[in-house]
């Protein structure tokens, strides 16, 4: 019976969604290996930008940018990750506790408040209780979002493994601890591992939070590279945002790798 | 939304129960406390009374959304009529939420359905395609379209090259190009949901309505539509609410006369010509329409139990 699953077209519309997804990302590859200074003419293939971006004049401010990016990445997917971590514990497996529903709501909640009224929030809040912005206030902010990214491959995993494991080592007079540590957390790794994976991008690629809370001076890459780019688009940019599709692309595919091993264990 | 939901096997996975409160307690403290009580805040600050140099006075005040939707007259001294300069923004902004929300239905659906009918081993690789670039920054991704579409770009040498146009397109600046980055932006969005409404519907009740002379366009009209509906109201609106906050694409991709709301706040912010009590107001006026597309999707799905 393929009739009923098969529309003419629809395979050439998907190859026309893949297109439209990827040509842009592939056109500033390919434009990120110009050896002209003009972003329009054509030099000849060149690593030029690459060296640029690690020495050129701009490499101090970037490298500055680059390094805040990801300390402040590494330490709110690590946050992010042991709260969600908790959170999916008492949500999986808490039972009907009091105010289930509303701590649901609240994990959900940066997925559905606009992020730029999230950044305005925050602005005035920081502001109102005298916090001066900047890394800790970013770092702040990177966390409370990542929460439900975090939140969402942990808790989906944890759904998927049967309650017995963890009662078989409980009745084996393991300490809940013990239980946890050497029982379910291995068993909820590839969730785990995931949901860090997810938070360390997304706060990688926030811009508007990051650039309402960042305070006067303090640049993420994501602010460095849109202050750059509202001069115009130049070559170091591509070579930079080359560098950061490919960062990105390959902890996407670590992470889908990760967790559909993870599916095929228990 | 993410899952484990209120509806989710509570009663008997329950090992947790008596520590459930104090492993929810970082959760309450971080979002409670850093984003749910900054918005509450935020609410209030649109109704204070703006200082001169960019802060704001303990008064209540109307001012913010008096400024919003009453025109005095520039020097304040004719009678008040309805001010339409943010309004028109706002419509302006719904407007490209909704054609960017448009568009990803009309490429997402048909993607989305055929990764849905793929073989399972070839499905997740599909899937994962059309979900690398969501994973891209935004930022870069935007820029990198404003690379592709701007004037003397790529597309339109090659446009030109097979002499489709005589001349460049002027793409950069206009809505079209502010509709294609949200579109760009969003998209996974707007397919990942569909294909799992597709993915779950059982093909048995298109077999049942083509066996009774059904055509195949009918049968999805009448049979699998209704069926998937969820899916892409689902779809539509996790398209449409970031597409209506949205400052990436309209500021990069358009100009003065692409100008949305995203745009519109960050400007109160900025600098000592700033007006954070308006910054304020606005954000809230746009929170409320948010919350009234959540309303109309869940009540969108508690017609259809």
């Amino acid at each position: 019976m393929k009739g009923v699953r098969h529309f003419p077209g629809f395979l050439a519309i998907t190859l026309v969604c893949l297109i439209v997804l990827y040509a842009p990302l592939l056109v500033v590859t390919v434009y990120s290996f110009n050896g002209s200074t003009s972003i329009t003419q054509w030099g000849g293939f060149s690593w030029r930008w690459y060296i640029d971006v690690f020495t050129g004049p701009e490499a101090p401010r970037f490298g500055l940018a680059a390094r805040n990016s990801l300390t402040i990445a590494v330490l709110a997917a690590t946050a992010a990750t042991i709260i969600a971590t908790a959170a999916s514990l008492a949500m999986v497996r808490g039972g009907k506790f009091r105010g289930r529903n509303a701590s649901f709501a609240l994990i959900n909640l940066p997925l559905m408040v606009p992020e730029i009224v999230t950044a305005v929030a925050m602005l005035i809040f920081f502001t109102m209780i005298g916090i001066k912005t900047g890394y800790g206030t970013i770092l702040i902010a990177h966390i409370a979002f990542c929460i439900p990214f975090a939140y969402l491959p942990i808790a989906a995993r944890l759904q998927g493994i049967e309650p017995f494991y963890e009662e078989a080592a409980r009745d084996l007079y393991a300490s809940r601890a013990r239980a946890f540590a050497h029982v379910l957390l291995p068993l909820m790794a590839p969730g785990v591992i995931s949901g860090w994976l997810l938070a360390f991008i997304i706060s990688l690629d926030d811009f508007i939070i990051t650039n309402f809370v960042k305070g006067a001076g303090m640049e993420t890459l994501p602010t460095a590279i849109f202050g750059s780019v509202k001069q115009g688009i130049k070559p170091n940019i591509m070579a930079i945002s080359t560098l950061m599709l490919l960062a990105s692309a390959s902890l996407v595919t670590l992470s889908w790798l990760i967790n559909r091993k993870g599916q095929r264990s228990p | 939304m993410a899952g484990a939901g209120p509806s989710g096997k509570s009663g008997k996975d329950a090992a947790w129960a008596p520590l459930a409160l104090p492993l929810m307690l970082p959760t309450w403290a971080v979002i409670g406390f850093f984003l749910l009580l900054p918005v509450l805040l935020m609410v209030v600050y649109s109704f204070l009374t703006k200082e001169f140099r960019g802060g704001v006075i303990w008064e209540f005040s109307l001012a913010a959304y008096d400024q919003f939707f009453i025109s005095r007259g520039l020097f304040g001294d004719e009678p008040a009529s309805i001010e339409w300069t943010y309004i028109g923004i706002f419509w302006r902004s719904l407007w490209q939420a909704a054609v960017a929300t448009g568009l990803c239905l009309l490429i997402g659906f048909p993607t989305a359905w055929f990764i849905a009918t793929r073989p399972p081993a070839s499905r997740s690789i599909w899937l994962f395609l059309v979900t690398i670039p969501y994973w891209v920054n935004l930022l870069i991704r935007t820029v990198s379209l404003k690379f592709l579409i701007r004037d003397n770009g790529p597309l339109n040498e090659f446009l030109m090259g097979i002499g489709l146009t005589s001349g460049p397109l002027p793409l950069v600046n206009t809505n079209l190009a502010v509709q294609l980055g949200l579109f760009y932006s969003y998209l996974p969005f707007m397919v990942l949901p569909i294909y799992a409404a597709v993915e779950r519907y059982n093909f048995a009740l298109s077999e049942a309505a083509a066996d009774l002379y059904a055509s195949r366009w009918r049968t999805l009209r009448e049979i699998t539509l209704p069926v998937v509906k969820p899916g892409i109201i689902a779809g539509c609106l996790l398209v449409f609410i970031p597409s209506l906050g949205a400052f990436l694409a309209p500021d990069l991709l358009g100009g003065a006369k692409t100008f949305m709301i995203g745009s519109l706040i960050d400007e109160q912010f900025k600098g000592s010509q700033g007006n954070w009590p308006f910054g304020a107001a606005i954000s809230v006026i746009l929170m409320s329409l948010v919350l009234l597309s959540l309303l109309f999707y869940a009540r969108a799905q508690r017609s259809q139990k």
